[in-house]
């Protein structure tokens, strides 16, 4: 492993394949082999995702960083048993992912929060249903804690028309946490949020991370994001998807804020800057090719 | 941090006084209309009863049959209303929410739908009879197309991100159906009534065209017959009224049922 100094004088190819921290050998509990999705348009069909091979362990905070619209979702949504891949498979623990369920947690864009449930009601929901076996006093207890947690304890019997994009953000998070998924599928939570909720939600997500533990995919178009929360960063190509490059974040865990100021920080920013704008110049070309 | 509410509108920040002025405006202004038409001569004012003569009818046939025709045209909005929406809400569910289904039916439904009531009568009276049920008959009818359409168009708009996430959380089909689904047709629900009443009461002189001889349009019916503008217009004004406090009954209701709603009105 290379030392502090050979780190600021190798090139930053070498970023791609010295993995700055021996990651420990928990299992792979997700593996895409071979994806491809084709998405059925007036045209035939769109190639989305291309070939997509990629294995997540156990534990891992995986960001996926790429141009809008090249297919980033639709990875999260095949994770989450919204899409099936058109070749290929994606398992879970070996098994194709058929259906949503439980077990994975997702953050929408759109927050979904249930408008016609207060905040309690919201984070509830999840506990009320016969999949979750949960006897009432747990389910207090349970709702309690997480609403405390999301700073919601004062708003618990507001409905949601009543909230702030923040809280709603909070409140999609309480909901998903309160059934206990072991994995978290993230599509740009934090996108519509102001800097400062933007800052404040990363480290609450890290904090609950950091006392719960589970296995993180997020979307994301940010990458000092991306660099800050995960373990590892996947650069995914303009449309169709495919793994440009993997690159594994040197920090360890639990992160804070101080992580911004390690040199690292600036050069992962910078190389991986670099990699996303080249692929969303190939997007753009894509969208106008030049005349002639 | 509240946030959804904006600075109370103009007619909120009024003082009472200022409000009820404003709720009695457009009623003083109709009467005002209607004192104008007369005293313009664009209609020959015999054909157009004043609103004081209007009046005195009015208390006139409330000693006599008005009650009991309030009561019977009332009660049979009221039931073809009733079984019209209950027929209404599952067929609009299973169109709005099955492709199979919608594919099937909707151009039935639309076929029916487009036809008026008036000119079923005839063969609601071969089928049905002239009594209760051939007048109630034509009311479920004209209520059951119009809360059929709201239904579907309700259920048509439940947004998707719903379902999804209840999924998310582990919920099985039944209980998506009944703890979001549910939920979310209410307001659609309310709003199919609410239609399908202002439709029934439009519909109510249609259907008592069937040998009725109670109920306000029966009155008008007899009235008309006779050339009694005055009573004619005692009928026309008391099905509105009555329409009109349903409505605000429902509003009420409405308001009280999905209080969650983020709406502009």
């Amino acid at each position: 492993m290379s030392s502090q100094n050979d780190f600021f004088t190798s090139r930053v190819p070498a970023l791609d394949t010295q993995p700055m921290v021996a990651l420990p050998s928990f299992p792979v509990r997700l593996r895409f082999e071979d994806v491809a999705v084709d998405y059925p348009t007036a045209a035939g069909p769109m190639r989305v995702v291309d070939g997509i091979d990629l294995e997540v362990r156990q534990g891992e905070f995986v960001s996926i960083i790429g141009p809008s619209g090249c297919g980033k979702t639709t990875l999260l949504n095949m994770v989450g048993g919204f899409v099936r891949p058109t070749r290929g498979r994606v398992l879970l623990d070996d098994a194709p992912i058929e259906a949503p369920g439980p077990d994975r947690g997702v953050i929408f864009q759109e927050y979904g929060v249930f408008p016609w449930l207060t905040v309690r009601g919201n984070i509830e929901f999840g506990l009320r249903l016969a999949a979750a076996r949960v006897s009432a006093p747990q389910r207090t207890e349970i709702v309690d804690r997480y609403m405390a947690l999301m700073g919601l304890a004062d708003f618990a019997d507001h409905h949601p028309k009543h909230l702030s994009g923040g809280m709603r953000q909070r409140l999609a998070l309480a909901r998903a946490y309160a059934v206990k998924p072991e994995f978290l599928l993230m599509d740009e939570p934090f996108g519509a949020l102001d800097a400062q909720t933007r800052t404040a939600m990363q480290d609450l997500l890290l904090h609950v991370l950091a006392t719960e533990g589970k296995t993180v995919l997020l979307v994301t178009h940010s990458v000092d994001e991306a660099i800050y929360l995960s373990s590892r960063i996947v650069v995914v190509t303009a449309r169709p998807a495919r793994v440009r490059t993997v690159i594994d974040v040197p920090f360890g865990y639990p992160r804070d804020e101080a992580v911004h100021e390690d040199p690292r920080f600036a050069l992962l920013r910078a190389h991986i800057r670099t990699l996303v704008m080249k692929e969303y110049e190939a997007q753009a070309k894509q969208a106008a090719p030049a005349a002639g | 941090m509240v946030h959804g509410t904006f600075p109370p509108l103009k007619s909120q920040a009024r003082g009472p006084a200022a409000r009820a002025a404003l709720v009695a405006a457009p009623w003083l202004a109709l009467l005002v209309l209607w004192y104008a038409i007369r005293a313009s001569g664009l209609i020959n004012p015999s054909l157009v009863p004043a609103p004081h003569a209007v009046l005195s009818k009015f208390l006139e046939l409330l000693q006599d049959r008005l009650l009991l025709d309030v009561w019977m045209s009332t009660r049979r909005v009221f039931v073809g209303v009733f079984l019209g929406v209950l027929a209404a809400v599952p067929v609009g569910f299973a169109i709005g929410w099955y492709q199979g289904v919608r594919g099937f039916l909707d151009p039935l439904i639309n076929f029916f739908r487009a036809l008026p009531p008036i000119a079923l009568i005839p063969l609601v009276i071969v089928y049905f009879g002239i009594g209760e049920t051939a007048k109630v008959a034509i009311l479920f009818y004209a209520s059951f197309f119009a809360g059929v359409i709201v239904m579907v168009e309700g259920i048509g708009q439940i947004s998707p991100i719903y379902v999804k996430v209840s999924r998310t959380l582990g919920a099985n089909d039944a209980e998506i159906f009944a703890k979001v689904i549910v939920p979310l047709a209410v307001p659609h629900i309310l709003t199919a009534v609410r239609v399908a009443l202002g439709v029934a009461w439009a519909t109510l002189v249609a259907s008592e065209l069937i040998a009725a001889q109670q109920g306000l349009g029966a009155l008008i019916q007899n009235a008309s017959s006779f050339f009694q503008l005055d009573i004619v217009y005692v009928g026309i004004v008391c099905i509105g009224l009555i329409a009109l406090a349903m409505d605000l009954l429902l509003r009420a209701a409405t308001r009280r049922l999905v209080a969650w709603q983020d709406r502009i009105a």
